[in-house]
């Protein structure tokens, strides 16, 4: 990880390859441990996204899904924008869950 | 009761593994530990040759599995040290030869007179590595600062939680600290975070090791040595003691050091 010695020197434009090196194992290894095909992952993803629009409209180009890992363990982090579009019965309802559920604690958003 | 079995291995080769077996065995004969190594590559034998004993052999492990000679026969004392001890592995057999169940019932022949057996497995995750890892009691993943080793090892890691023998403590073998430095290479602190398994030493990559299996003489015997040094601290943790991790990325320059403080030690270890 580049320090400031190297920030100093101009060195934060390119990351560094040790950087690059940690972020393609930590995507190979998830890749690994979940043998989970990419085309499987992406039809997964496609019916999730399915599945979501049926209720809110979605900002697909904006759409991240995809696999992590964290202390040996595997998860999904999905990142789903809702739209901006002026469909007030679907904002309405987006917001007011939206609303719910930052009222209560939620749970898995500990380290975002 | 009786001896630790610990299983060094790796998933990928030329890493280090017999290097660190060679190495960790004659380290605990120094602290008067009693020490049988077993060279579980069979017919990619080397363990021999890196510890200067290849022309002593004349029974192997195959020998023992299948009643040509008693397991005492095979034991090759050290010159050196009177309690250690290596079983070479067969060359001219195939992994099939041995099965985890021999494995099993040799080292329990052993430990009772023992205080470690230490075996080095083959690289790979199939019988030859299945072989070494079944009478483990614990297990050294070794591994080096690198994209495909690190995956490898994560892979063995895997292997080792699905068969109740993990998760493991690794060995970050051939590390270049000006590497690291630079950001050039993995520090010990990202394998670890991308691993996530505790680690037991950090060796630096030192040019006595070539010599050092040149003359099949472990580095470890060479005082000089930082690998040698980095070898002899593994095996005071092995054998319980907190020993302190060597300081590998140590700063040299004023504005390192000078950024180091601002930032808080980011590049850690």
């Amino acid at each position: 990880m580049p320090g400031l010695f190297d920030r100093i020197r101009g060195r934060s434009s390119h990351k560094s390859s040790s950087a690059v090196a940690k972020e393609r194992l930590q995507v190979i290894l998830v890749h690994d441990r979940i043998s989970l095909p990419q085309e499987k992952l992406q039809a997964m993803k496609e019916e999730i996204l399915a599945v979501i629009s049926k209720y809110v409209s979605v900002r697909d180009e904006d759409v991240d899904i995809a696999l992590q890992h964290r202390n040996r363990g595997n998860l999904l982090v999905a990142e789903i924008p809702f739209s901006q579009r002026p469909d007030a019965q679907i904002q309405d309802e987006a917001r007011q869950r939206m609303a719910r559920e930052a009222e209560g604690d939620s749970p898995d958003d500990d380290d975002a | 009761m009786g001896a630790r079995v610990i299983t060094i291995t790796s998933g990928k080769g030329g890493v280090g593994k017999t290097t660190a077996t060679a190495n960790l065995g004659i380290a605990l004969a120094r602290m008067n530990k009693r020490v049988v190594l077993i060279d579980a590559d069979i017919g990619l034998r080397n363990l021999d040759v890196v510890m200067g004993l290849e022309n002593r052999i004349v029974y192997d492990l195959v020998d023992v599995v299948e009643g040509r000679c008693h397991l005492r026969q095979a034991m090759i004392k050290h010159k050196q040290f009177q309690d250690l001890f290596l079983i070479p592995a067969a060359q001219t057999r195939d992994k099939t030869a041995v099965s985890p169940a021999d494995m099993i019932q040799l080292t329990d022949k052993i430990r009772s007179e023992f205080d470690f057996i230490i075996i080095d497995s083959p690289a790979g995750i199939e019988r030859g590595f299945r072989n070494a890892v079944a009478p483990a009691d614990e297990v050294l993943i070794v591994t080096n600062p690198e994209v495909s080793a690190v995956r490898d090892a994560d892979r063995i890691i895997g292997l080792l939680e699905a068969n109740n023998k993990g998760p493991g403590k690794l060995i970050l073998n051939r590390v270049k600290p000006d590497m690291v430095r630079k950001g050039d290479m993995l520090s010990a602190a990202d394998v670890t975070d991308i691993l996530a398994i505790k680690l037991i030493g950090v060796v630096p990559e030192d040019p006595t090791v070539i010599p050092a299996s040149n003359s099949g003489v472990p580095v470890i015997l060479n005082e000089n040595s930082r690998a040698g040094l980095a070898f002899r601290n593994i095996a005071r943790r092995l054998n319980g003691e907190n020993v302190p991790f060597m300081q590998l990325t140590e700063e040299t320059g004023f504005f390192q050091k000078l950024a180091r403080k601002i930032t808080g030690g980011s590049n850690g270890h």
